[in-house]
């Protein structure tokens, strides 16, 4: 028996491996202290000069609503946007915006050229917000729920299949 | 002669000043805060290189929270305050040293508990060789022909 237990200590080191290897997990991805406690207080200006401030208020209206960091120079925000204008149409979520650490004109010069997912928007010049919310970089997208607590971080852009397999079942779960 | 000398010496503490602040960012006018500041730095994660500090980091958020941490240091923050302020908002995992407690008792146990294990085998294998029997008559006697045999 006991000239066995080198094969089953490696098989078992084999397993291990290949599962952690196979999994869809990346390994630069660190989960967010925020979820499960309410969304950090702040308030930014919005893009649109008609519009009140932004504020921690405007993500409790007693609906899942997502917060999307973005910036105009942020080459993934592009990639990831076609996701956003889907969520805000086919998927009826309210989507609210943060230009993150960018000029006011390059944020709206995005949004014209792209098109506009979001319902209001915030400007985040100096990234505090962003520091706040634990933002590592752009694209981040928070998932709050209808008491304004958040409920799932999707570090990253929302490309490829990530908007069906994890942020539409998360949605899903708060409808 | 004398003046070249000077001016040797005050570029080299120049090009030393210079490194010291190897980063953009204007230091603060108090050195011990500024020392202080740079302290918590060289503990900080950067957020986007993940395995350097925030102070040796050119990354953009690094600069941000080398801003931040020199803010609250000005202000009169303690070290452990501006830290618990960035844990608050990253994670423990923001600090290149993780602390001990409940979830890091196994990380920060595991060397020891690796001695501990090669030194219960090597226990076991000084008994297993010391628990060697000596040979029975029967078999000195065999090994005594065998001797004999070859010569």
């Amino acid at each position: 028996m006991s000239r066995f237990v080198p094969l089953i200590i490696v098989a078992a080191l084999v397993a291990l491996f290949l599962g952690m290897m196979l999994s869809d997990r990346n390994p630069n991805e660190i989960d967010s202290v925020l979820v499960g406690r309410d969304a950090p207080a702040f308030s930014l200006a919005s893009l649109d000069d008609s519009a009140p401030a932004l504020t921690q208020a405007d993500l409790k209206t007693g609906k899942p609503v997502l917060v999307n960091f973005f910036a105009s120079w942020c080459v993934p925000c592009r990639a990831e946007h076609e996701s956003l204008m889907r969520l805000a149409g086919e998927f009826q979520v309210e989507v609210i915006g943060i230009a993150y650490k960018n000029e006011k004109y390059q944020a709206i010069g995005f949004l014209n050229e792209l098109g506009n997912p979001f319902s209001k928007t915030g400007l985040d010049l100096d990234g505090r917000v962003g520091i706040d919310w634990g933002v590592s970089g752009v694209p981040e997208t928070f998932l709050i729920d209808g008491e304004g607590i958040v409920r799932y971080r999707h570090w990253g852009p929302i490309v490829g299949d990530s908007l069906e397999t994890r942020l539409l079942p998360e949605l899903e779960a708060l409808r | 002669m004398k003046q070249l000398l000077v001016a040797v010496w005050v570029s080299l503490f120049a090009a030393v000043t210079a490194h010291a602040v190897a980063v953009d960012e204007k230091p603060l006018e108090d050195p011990a805060l500024e020392a202080q500041a740079r302290e918590i730095m060289k503990e900080i994660r950067c957020l986007q290189c993940q395995n350097q500090s925030i102070e040796d980091s050119n990354a953009e958020i690094a600069r941000d929270l080398r801003k931040l941490i020199r803010e609250r240091v000005a202000l009169g923050d303690s070290p452990e305050n501006v830290k618990a302020y960035l844990v608050d908002r990253y994670g423990d995992w923001v600090l290149l040293k993780p602390p001990v407690k409940t979830s890091t008792y196994f990380l920060w146990g595991s060397p020891f508990l690796v001695v501990l294990i090669i030194a219960a085998l090597l226990v076991r294998r000084k008994q297993t060789t010391a628990a060697t029997k000596p040979l029975t008559d029967d078999e000195q006697a065999a090994l005594q022909e065998l001797l004999e045999r070859e010569q």
